[in-house]
C-alpha cells in the first residue's frame, strides 16, 4: 500500500542513504584495520626501542590520520538523515536506536578525540608507554564505536529487547543486554570489524608493494608487509568463520534474505549451495514459473548444513516463505505472507482505534484495542504491503554481491598466505608480479567490504526494521525534487572529498617513510 | 597544581595544532565538509517534520497519523 508516498521518493531516499553509507564505509574499515597494524608496529618499537619501527609506525599513522580526517563526520550525516529523510522511523525506533548511538557518540568523542591527539602530537612529549597506550586506545575507541553502531543496525535486522508503546508511538527498550548482545549484533560486529582488519592489511601490503615495485624503501616495505600480512591472514581466516556464523544467524532471523542470497525459490531438505551460477533474467516474479538459473554449480546439501547445521535440514525458499505452512525451528507453523499482511493491517487498525478511543476517554474499549494491537504487533509492518510478492528483496543484487564477497574472502586467504611465505622465506622484493597483484588487491578489498554491506542492507528490503516497518512507512513525506537534488549534491561533494583524500594520500605515500623520519628528527630538535 | 596540569594540557594541544602542516589542510577539508552538509543542506532542503510537531505528545500524534494514513 503506502499509496500516498511515491515509489520515486522511496527510491531516491534509499539511494541517498545508500550513497552516504557506502561512502562512509570507504573510511571506517581502513581506520579499523590500520589501527591494528600501526598499533602492532609501535608495540614492536616500544619493546625493542628500534627507531626503524617508530619510522614505520609513524608513516602508517599519517595515512591513518588522512583517512580518519576525511572520513570523520560522514557517519554523522547518516544520523542526520534518519531525522530528515526517515522521520517516522526515527521516532518509531525510540531509544532503542538512540541509546547505542548516544553511547557511541560519547565514547567516540572522549576516546578517539583525546587519544588521537596524544597519538599525533605526543611523540617525544609523552612517555613511550603512554604514547603506545594512546595509539591502541584510539583504535579501541574506533572499534567500540563500531560496536554500538552495529548494535543499532543489528536491531533493525533482528528487533529484540523492546516493547512498542502505542501512547508514545515508540519502541521502548526493556532488555538492554538483549539488544546489545543479540546473536545478530555479536556476529555482525565480529564479521564487520574483521573485514576492516583485512582491508587495512590489504592496503598496507599493497602500498608496501608499490615501494618494492619502485625499488625504494625496501626494508621498510618488507617490515610493513610482514606485520600486515600476518594480521590479514588471521583476520581473513576468522572472517570465514564469522561469515559462516552470520549465514546461520540469517537463516534463523531473516530466512527471506537467505533465500534471496541463494536465488532459492523452492526450498526443501538437503539443499545445495550454489557456488557459481547465472540467474535467469526472464524470471521477474517468484511465482511466474520461470527457472531461477540459466546455469549453476552446486555443492550438494551444503546450504542445509550451513543454515541448519544438518545436511538434511529444511531450508525454505522464497515461495515456501510466501506460502507458509512449513514447520519453524521452534515447532510452530509458518504463517503465509498473506496472513501476515492481514494481521499487520489488523494491527494498524487497532492502533488507530486505540488512539481514537483513548482520546474519547473510552478506557475499556481502548484497552481492548490495545490488546489486539499487541497480539498482532509482530506483523505490524506487513500491513503496509499490498501483495505477498513485496516481501521479496531484489534477488539478483543479493545473489551476485554475496558471491563476490565470498570469492574475494577466499582470495584474501590465499593472497596473504602467498605474501607471508614470500616475505619470510624468499626475497619478496624480487617478485614483481606480486607487487602488481598486491596493488590490484587494494580495490578488491573495498569491493569486498561494500558488497558485504549491500547483502546486509539490500537483503533486508523491504524493511527498515525487520517485519515492523517497511521503507515506505518509514520515509519522511519530503518533496522528491529535494531528495533528488541533495542526492546529487552529496554525490558531487563525496566525489570531490574522495579525490582530495586520494590526492593527499598519494602525495604522502610518494614522500615515503623518509619524511616521517624527518618529522621525528624535527621533534627531537624541538 | 591542578592549574598546572590544565595549563600543560592546553599547551600540549596548542603546540600540537601550531606545529601541524598536513593537519591544517585536513582541518580545512573537515570544516568545509561540515558546513556544506549541516548548514546549507539543513537550511535549504529539509523541513524538520518532527521539530514542527512541538512537544513529544504532538510528535507521537504526528507519527501515529502518518503510520495509520499510509496504510489507507
Amino acid at each position: 500500500m503506502v499509496e500516498n508516498i511515491s515509489g520515486s521518493l522511496i527510491d531516491w531516499s534509499r539511494a541517498q542513504f545508500a550513497l552516504t553509507a557506502a561512502y562512509h564505509w570507504l573510511f571506517v574499515p581502513l581506520t579499523l584495520g590500520l589501527a591494528v597494524v600501526m598499533g602492532l608496529m609501535e608495540t614492536v618499537y616500544y619493546k625493542t626501542g628500534d627507531e626503524k619501527w617508530k619510522r614505520t609506525a609513524r608513516f602508517w599513522m599519517k595515512l591513518f590520520g588522512i583517512n580518519f580526517a576525511v572520513g570523520v563526520a560522514t557517519g554523522l550525516i547518516l544520523e542526520f538523515q534518519f531525522g530528515t529523510n526517515w522521520s517516522n522511523y526515527s521516532w518509531f525506533v525510540g531509544d532503542i536506536f538512540g541509546a547505542p548511538l548516544a553511547i557511541e557518540g560519547i565514547v567516540a568523542f572522549f576516546m578517539e578525540v583525546t587519544f588521537i591527539a596524544v597519538m599525533f602530537f605526543g611523540w617525544n612529549k609523552v612517555s613511550r608507554g603512554f604514547h603506545l597506550a594512546s595509539t591502541w586506545l584510539t583504535g579501541l575507541g574506533a572499534t567500540i564505536s563500531a560496536w554500538w553502531i552495529l548494535v543499532a543496525n543489528s536491531w533493525m535486522q533482528d528487533p529484540v529487547g523492546m516493547v512498542f508503546n502505542p501512547d508514545t508511538m515508540r519502541n521502548e527498550m526493556v532488555d538492554f543486554w538483549a539488544v546489545a548482545t543479540s546473536d545478530t549484533a555479536v556476529v555482525k560486529f565480529l564479521h564487520t570489524v574483521l573485514s576492516g582488519w583485512v582491508l587495512g592489511a590489504v592496503f598496507v601490503v599493497g602500498v608496501s608493494c608499490w615501494f618494492l615495485w619502485k625499488r625504494r624503501d625496501k626494508a621498510f616495505a618488507v617490515r610493513s608487509i610482514k606485520v600486515a600480512a600476518s594480521v590479514g591472514l588471521v583476520a581473513a581466516l576468522l572472517l570465514a568463520w564469522t561469515g559462516d556464523s552470520s549465514a546461520y544467524n540469517v537463516a534463523k532471523t531473516q530466512p527471506m534474505k537467505l533465500a534471496a542470497i541463494e536465488g532459492l525459490y523452492e526450498g526443501g531438505n538437503g539443499i545445495g549451495l550454489v557456488g557459481v551460477g547465472v540467474l535467469n533474467p526472464s524470471k521477474e516474479r517468484w511465482d511466474d514459473g520461470e527457472d531461477a538459473f540459466l546455469m549453476k554449480m552446486e555443492i550438494p546439501r551444503m546450504l542445509s548444513l550451513l543454515a541448519t547445521r544438518d545436511m538434511d535440514g529444511y531450508v525454505p525458499g522464497i515461495g515456501d516463505i510466501i506460502r507458509g505452512g512449513y514447520q519453524l525451528p521452534d515447532g510452530t507453523t509458518a504463517l503465509s505472507a498473506q496472513e501476515k499482511i492481514e494481521r499487520g493491517r489488523s494491527a494498524i487498525a487497532s492502533l488507530a482505534d486505540y488512539r481514537r478511543l483513548r482520546a474519547e476517554g473510552d478506557t475499556a474499549a481502548a484497552s481492548a484495542a490495545r490488546a489486539e494491537l499487541m497480539e498482532d504487533m509482530p506483523y505490524f509492518g506487513y500491513g503496509y504491503l499490498s501483495a505477498p510478492g513485496e516481501t521479496v528483496p531484489p534477488v539478483g543484487i543479493n545473489f551476485y554481491s554475496f558471491r563476490v564477497m565470498v570469492i574475494l574472502g577466499g582470495y584474501f586467504i590465499a593472497f596473504f598466505a602467498v605474501v607471508l611465505f614470500l616475505a619470510f622465506k624468499r626475497d619478496i622484493s624480487r617478485f614483481r608480479w606480486l607487487h602488481v597483484v598486491a596493488l590490484v588487491t587494494i580495490p578488491l578489498g573495498y569491493i569486498a567490504t561494500q558488497t558485504g554491506w549491500i547483502v546486509a542492507e539490500v537483503g533486508r528490503q523491504p524493511w527498515t526494521i525487520q517485519d515492523l516497518l517497511p521503507v515506505g512507512a518509514a520515509v519522511s513525506g519530503l518533496e522528491v525534487g529535494s531528495v533528488r537534488t541533495t542526492f546529487f549534491i552529496f554525490a558531487i561533494l563525496f566525489t570531490v572529498l574522495l579525490i582530495a583524500e586520494i590526492g593527499i594520500m598519494l602525495r604522502e605515500i610518494r614522500r615515503g617513510p623518509e619524511q616521517a623520519a624527518s618529522d621525528v628528527s624535527n621533534d627531537k630538535k624541538a | 597544581m591542578r592549574n598546572n596540569v590544565l595549563v600543560r594540557i592546553y599547551r600540549f594541544y596548542l603546540d600540537g595544532f601550531r606545529s601541524m602542516t598536513l593537519g591544517r589542510t585536513l582541518w580545512v577539508l573537515i570544516l568545509v565538509k561540515l558546513f556544506v552538509m549541516f548548514v546549507i543542506l539543513k537550511l535549504f532542503f529539509f523541513p524538520d517534520f518532527l521539530g514542527r510537531a512541538g512537544d513529544d505528545a504532538s510528535k507521537a500524534d504526528y507519527v501515529a497519523n502518518e503510520l495509520v494514513e499510509r496504510m489507507e
